[in-house]
C-alpha cells in the first residue's frame, strides 16, 4: 500500500516579488511500496522537502493526489494523517520530559495510562533511552535529542515515517552512527519509510531507493547502484559524487553496448546507455573517477614511489593498438590514506579525475608523472548530449 | 489615521486573489479559529478605533456638517498653537537627550568593567516601576517655592522652576530608562567579537567604537528616540505638574477644554493634533527604523574579555552615570521623606500621619486601582498571547489590520483616547460612563500591546516545528494550542503581565477622564492632592503605589521561579 504520489505540483506566492508565483515541487509521482525506505535527495531548494511536507500534510498540493495505505488523503489535516515525521530541529516539546514526550502522541489516542508506560518503556529500551526517561530536553545532548525524535516518532506506530534532514544537525561520527541507527531501527519495525537529505552519502546508505531532484522536478528515481553507475541525465551525474564527462559520437553498436568514437578519434566500447542510441548520435559518456585505470608512461620516474604494477597488464586494453584511451599529465595529488585522488591534465576543457585504491600496496602517483588512462565497457554509461 | 489604514487594505489588495480565497476558505474550514478572529477584530473595532473615529470626527464636526472651521480657530489662538510646538519641541528634546544618557548606562554597563553595575542597574529601572509624574512631584519638592533645595538650602524664593527646564529635566529623568532598556539590548547583541575583529584589525579603541559599535546601534538608537518622542508627547502628569501657564503643553490644554471648559470639539482637535505626530513616529518605528535593525551574524558565542574601553574613559563614563544615579535617587528620596514630613517645607519632622489619611480616607482609590489593575491586566495579558498567536502564527484575511490596530494602542497618546471613550461611550448605543467596565475596557484595550509584544517575542523563539510535531502526532488546532503553545508561552505572559500591571497601576493620562465618585484611582488622587498643595498625602500616596508594584513583581516572580525555577529561562534556549 504505502504512500502513492500523483503528479504532484505546488505553487507558492513568491515572496520576493508579489503577484508573482514559484512553482516548488513540478509534476512529481511516485509509488512508495510498503516497507520501503525512500530517500529524496537534492540541493537546497529543489522542492524535497514541500514534497516531504506535502504527504505530512502540512502542506497542500496545489495540484494532484496523495495516498497513503490506500486511502486519498489530499484533505486530511495532518493530524489526521497516519504519518510520523522526525524534523530536522527535532521539535522536542521544551516543557516536558523524555518519557512525556515519547508518549504524547499515545496521550493523544487516549490510550490508558499503563499501555502508554509499557509501550513508552518498550521504545525506550529500544532506543537505549531508558536511564534518560526523567531528563529534560535541554540535558541532552544532540544524538539523544535525535533519538528521542524518533522514538516519539515510531512508538505510535504510523503506516509512514518522514524523516526531514534530521542528521543535519548533528557531527560527521554521529551522523554515521545514527543513520545505521535508523536503517536498523526502520528494519526492525518496517515502517514505510520516506527522507528527505543533500547528504548523498547518507542517501546511499540507508535507502532502498532514491528520489533524485532538481528546481521541483524528479530526474530520476532508481537503487542507490542504479542512480549512481546508471545516472539517467547530466544533472544526475554530476550531482551524486565525482564524475568525468568525455563527449564522443556514437558508431555502431557492439557486444558489450555500444562503440563511441571520442574527440580524440579513439574508440571504445560503452556498456550501458540511458536511452537507445543510433549510430552518429552525440553522446555523453560517464565515467567514475575509481573506474578509470592509470599506468604510467614515464619509465624514468617508475622508481620514486610507484612499483610498476599499473604496467599495461592490469588495464584491459581493448583498443587494437594497445594506445591508451587518454593520455596526461599527474597535475594534483590528494593523499587520502586509503585512496588517493588525482587531477590529470590530459589537455582537456577540465582536469580528468581518478582515484586509486589501497596506496600502501600499489604506490601512487607523483605531480609531474605521465600516465595513461583506461576504462572498461563496463562502467560507462552513454547519456544524450543535450 | 484614515491614510495608514487605507495604506494596510492598499497592501492586502496587493496580494492575489486566490491567496484571499484559500484564507478565506481555512478561517471557513476552522470554527474556532474564525470565531476568535471575529471576536478579536470586531473588539478592536470597537473599543480602539471607534473612539480614535469619534475625536477625528468631533474635531472636524461644524453646526452645517464637516469642515476645518475648529482647526482654524485652534490655529488663530496663538496659546493653542505655542502648546502643539512646545510638545513638540520638549518631545524631541526629551528624545535625544534621553536616548543620550539611555546610551550611556546601556554602553557603560555593557561595556565596562565599574564597579557598582548591578546596582546602577537597578536605580535606573526605578522611574519605569513608578508613576511617571512623580519626577514632576519630587522637582517642585526641591526646587519649588518651598523647595528644599532652593529654599531651605539656598535660601531662594520663588525659583523659576515650573515650566521648559523643570518639565525637560522630569521628562528626561523619567524616560531615559526607557532608552536605556532598548539600548542595553541592543549592545548586548552585538556580539563582543565584531569589537575583538576591529581592534585586531589594527583599529584604535576609540575607532572601534566610531567605526563598529555605534553605527551598529543606530537603528536601536532610532528606535529610542522615537518611542521617547512617543512618550513625552503622550506624557500628561509631568506636564500638569510643572508646565505651568507660561508653557503650555498640548496634553494638557486638551485636558483642559474638556474638563475645564467642556468644550469637547476643540478638545478633540487638540487630541487630533497630539495624535498625527504620535503616529507618525509609531509608524517610522515599526515600518521603517525596526526593518534595519542589524542581525549580527555570529559563529560560536565568545566571552569576550571587556577591554574595548580606555580606563580614563571608563571612569569618566561611570562618573557620568554616577551623578545621573544620584539624581534618581534623591528624586525618590524626597518622595520617600515627603511622606513622612510634617509640612514638607515648613516643618520636616517625622509623622505618619499622611500615611493614616491613606488608609483612611484615601483607602477607596487603593483598592479600586488594585482592582482595575488586577482584573484588567490578567484579561489584557491573555488578549494580548491571543492576538500573538494569531498574527505569528495563522493566515487570516484581516490578519496585518489586527496587527496594527492592536498595536496602535501603544502610539495613541491616552488623552486623546480618554477623550474618544468619553465621546463614544458617554452616549447610547453604549452608555459605560461611570462605570468599572468603562476603566476596565480601556485599560484592557491600552495595554494589549506589551501582552503582544512579549507574545510575538516569544512565539517568534518557539520554532514552529515544536507546533508541527504536536500536529503530526495526531493534536488538533485546540490540543495543540492548549498542550504545547500555551505552556510554553507561560513564562512570557507573566513577565509581560509584570510591565502590563505596573502601567496600568501608574496610568492616568486616559483614565482621568474616565474615573468617577464611584470608581477613583490612586494616580487621579496624587494629582488632585498635589494641586492643592498637599504634597505630603500625594507623597505617602506615591510611596504605598509604588511599593504595592514593588509586592506585585515579587509575587509574579516568586510565582515563575516556584513553577517554572526548573527550566527558568533555558525554557527557550532549545
Amino acid at each position: 500500500m504505502g504512500v502513492r504520489l500523483v503528479h504532484i505540483t505546488k505553487v507558492f506566492p513568491d515572496p520576493h516579488h508579489p503577484g508573482k508565483e514559484v512553482v516548488a515541487v513540478r509534476d512529481v509521482s511516485i509509488d512508495v511500496k510498503e516497507g520501503e525506505f525512500v530517500t529524496f535527495l537534492g540541493p537546497s531548494g529543489c522542492g524535497k522537502t514541500t514534497t516531504l511536507r506535502i504527504i505530512s500534510g502540512f502542506e497542500y498540493p496545489t495540484e494532484g493526489e496523495v495516498w497513503i495505505s490506500g486511502k486519498r488523503v489530499n484533505d486530511d489535516p495532518p493530524n489526521k494523517r497516519d504519518t510520523s515525521m522526525v524534523f530536522q530541529s527535532y521539535a522536542i516539546f521544551p516543557h516536558l520530559s523524555v518519557a512525556q514526550n515519547i508518549g504524547f502522541g499515545l496521550e493523544l489516542k487516549g490510550l490508558p495510562k499503563e499501555t502508554i508506560r509499557a509501550e513508552t518503556e518498550r521504545i525506550m529500551e529500544v532506543m537505549n533511552l531508558t536511564n534518560l526517561a526523567n531528563r529534560r530536553p535541554d540535558q541532552l545532548s544532540g544524538g539523544q535529542q535525535q533519538r528521542v525524535a524518533l522514538a516519539r516518532a515510531i512508538v505510535n506506530k504510523p503506516s509512514v515515517l518522514l524523516f526531514d534532514e534530521p542528521l543535519s544537525n548533528l557531527d560527521a561520527k554521529l551522523r554515521e552512527q545514527m543513520r545505521l541507527e535508523i536503517r536498523r531501527i526502520q528494519k526492525t519495525f518496517g515502517i514505510t519509510s520516506i527522507y528527505v537529505t543533500h547528504d548523498q552519502g547518507e542517501a546511499m546508505t540507508v535507502s532502498d531507493r532514491i528520489v533524485v531532484m532538481n528546481e521541483g522536478k524528479v530526474m530520476q528515481i532508481g537503487t542507490p547502484f542504479e542512480i549512481y553507475s546508471r545516472p539517467a541525465n547530466r544533472f544526475v551525474a554530476d550531482f551524486i559524487g565525482r564524475v568525468n564527462f568525455f563527449e564522443g559520437s556514437v558508431t555502431g553498436r557492439s557486444e558489450q553496448g555500444i562503440s563511441v568514437r571520442f574527440s580524440n578519434g579513439i574508440e571504445r566500447e560503452v556498456g550501458s546507455c540511458s536511452t537507445d542510441f543510433h549510430p552518429g548520435e552525440r553522446v555523453l559518456v560517464v565515467v567514475r573517477p575509481e573506474s578509470l585505470k592509470l599506468y604510467s608512461k614515464d619509465s624514468t620516474l617508475a622508481g620514486s614511489n610507484y612499483n610498476g604494477r599499473y604496467e599495461g597488464s592490469t588495464v584491459q586494453s581493448r583498443s587494437n593498438s594497445g594506445q591508451p584511451f587518454l593520455e596526461g599529465k599527474i597535475d594534483k595529488v590528494v593523499y587520502l590514506g586509503s585512496v588517493c585522488e588525482y587531477e590529470i591534465d590530459a589537455g582537456l576543457e577540465k582536469p580528468v579525475l581518478a582515484v586509486t585504491h589501497n596506496p600502501i600496496e600499489e604506490g601512487f602517483f607523483q605531480p609531474g608523472e605521465l600516465v595513461g588512462m583506461d576504462f572498461n565497457a563496463v562502467s560507462a554509461h552513454a547519456l544524450p548530449l543535450s | 489615521m484614515g491614510f495608514s489604514i487605507g495604506a494596510l487594505f492598499g497592501e492586502e489588495c496587493m496580494v492575489s486573489s486566490s491567496r484571499w480565497g484559500r484564507e478565506v476558505r481555512l478561517l471557513w474550514g476552522d470554527p474556532l479559529l474564525f470565531i476568535v478572529v471575529l471576536f478579536v477584530l470586531t473588539s478592536l473595532i470597537l473599543f480602539i478605533l471607534y473612539p480614535l473615529a469619534l475625536v477625528v470626527a468631533t474635531s472636524f464636526k461644524t453646526p452645517e456638517g464637516f469642515g476645518l472651521t475648529i482647526f482654524l480657530e485652534v490655529l488663530k489662538s496663538r496659546y493653542l498653537l505655542q502648546g502643539f510646538w512646545n510638545s513638540i519641541m520638549m518631545s524631541i528634546l526629551t528624545a535625544v537627550g534621553g536616548s543620550l544618557i539611555g546610551f550611556l548606562f546601556a554602553y557603560t554597563l555593557s561595556r565596562t568593567e565599574v564597579p557598582f553595575k548591578k546596582l546602577f542597574h537597578v536605580i535606573a529601572i526605578i522611574p519605569v516601576v513608578s508613576p511617571p509624574f512623580i519626577g514632576a512631584m519630587s522637582i517642585i519638592m526641591l526646587f519649588g517655592n518651598n523647595g528644599l533645595i532652593t529654599y531651605s538650602l539656598l535660601g531662594i524664593n520663588n525659583y523659576p522652576i515650573y515650566g521648559f527646564r523643570g518639565l525637560l529635566f522630569a521628562q528626561l529623568l523619567t524616560f531615559f530608562p526607557i532608552a536605556y532598556i532598548t539600548l542595553r539590548g541592543v549592545l548586548e547583541s552585538i556580539s563582543p567579537t565584531l569589537e575583538d575583529a576591529a581592534m585586531d584589525l589594527g583599529g584604535s579603541r576609540w575607532q572601534v567604537f566610531r567605526k563598529v559599535t555605534l553605527p551598529l546601534s543606530i537603528p536601536g538608537i532610532a528606535s529610542a528616540m522615537l518611542v521617547l518622542f512617543i512618550e513625552t508627547m503622550a506624557d500628561f502628569g509631568n506636564p500638569l505638574i510643572l508646565a505651568g501657564s507660561q508653557f503650555p503643553i498640548l496634553s494638557v490644554q486638551a485636558y483642559l477644554q474638556i474638563t475645564g471648559m467642556f468644550d469637547l470639539p476643540t478638545g478633540s482637535a487638540l487630541a487630533l493634533l497630539l495624535l498625527v505626530p504620535s503616529v507618525t513616529a509609531y509608524i517610522l518605528q515599526k515600518y521603517w527604523v525596526s526593518r534595519k535593525q542589524y542581525i549580527t551574524i555570529t559563529g560560536k558565542p565568545t566571552a569576550s574579555v571587556i577591554k574595548s574601553v580606555h580606563p580614563v574613559a571608563q571612569w569618566v563614563l561611570f562618573g557620568l552615570c554616577l551623578f545621573v544615579v544620584f539624581l534618581i535617587l534623591l528624586v525618590y528620596l524626597t518622595i520617600l521623606w515627603g511622606a513622612f514630613a510634617n509640612v514638607w517645607g515648613t516643618d520636616n519632622s517625622l509623622t505618619l500621619k499622611h500615611f493614616q489619611y491613606v488608609f483612611g480616607v484615601g483607602f477607596r482609590a487603593v483598592l479600586d486601582t488594585l482592582t482595575i489593575s488586577g482584573i484588567s491586566t490578567p484579561l489584557s495579558g491573555i488578549l494580548g498571547m491571543v492576538i500573538a498567536f494569531l498574527v505569528v502564527r495563522k493566515q487570516f484575511p484581516g490578519k496585518q489590520f489586527m496587527e496594527f490596530t492592536s498595536m496602535l494602542s501603544f502610539a495613541v497618546p491616552g488623552t486623546v483616547i480618554g477623550i474618544g471613550y468619553i465621546l463614544a461611550f458617554n452616549s447610547p448605543p453604549l452608555v459605560l460612563t461611570g462605570t468599572l467596565a468603562i476603566l476596565l475596557l480601556n485599560f484592557i484595550y491600552r495595554y494589549i500591546p506589551v501582552g503582544i509584544q512579549s507574545g510575538i517575542a516569544i512565539l517568534r523563539q518557539i520554532d514552529p516545528a515544536i507546533e508541527e510535531a504536536a500536529i503530526d502526532l495526531g493534536a488538533d488546532a485546540k490540543k495543540t494550542f492548549l498542550r504545547v503553545t500555551l505552556p510554553l508561552m507561560v513564562p512570557a505572559f507573566f513577565s509581560g503581565l509584570i510591565f502590563a500591571f505596573v502601567r496600568a497601576m501608574t496610568a492616568i493620562s486616559a483614565a482621568i477622564f474616565l474615573v468617577s465618585s464611584h470608581w477613583n484611582l490612586m494616580t487621579v488622587q496624587i494629582m488632585s492632592q498635589v494641586e492643592s498643595g498637599r504634597l505630603g498625602a500625594a507623597s505617602a500616596f506615591s510611596v504605598i503605589l509604588v511599593a504595592l508594584i514593588l509586592v506585585a513583581i515579587f509575587v509574579i516572580r516568586a510565582i515563575l521561579l516556584y513553577r517554572y525555577g526548573r527550566m527558568g529561562g533555558k525554557l527557550l534556549n532549545i
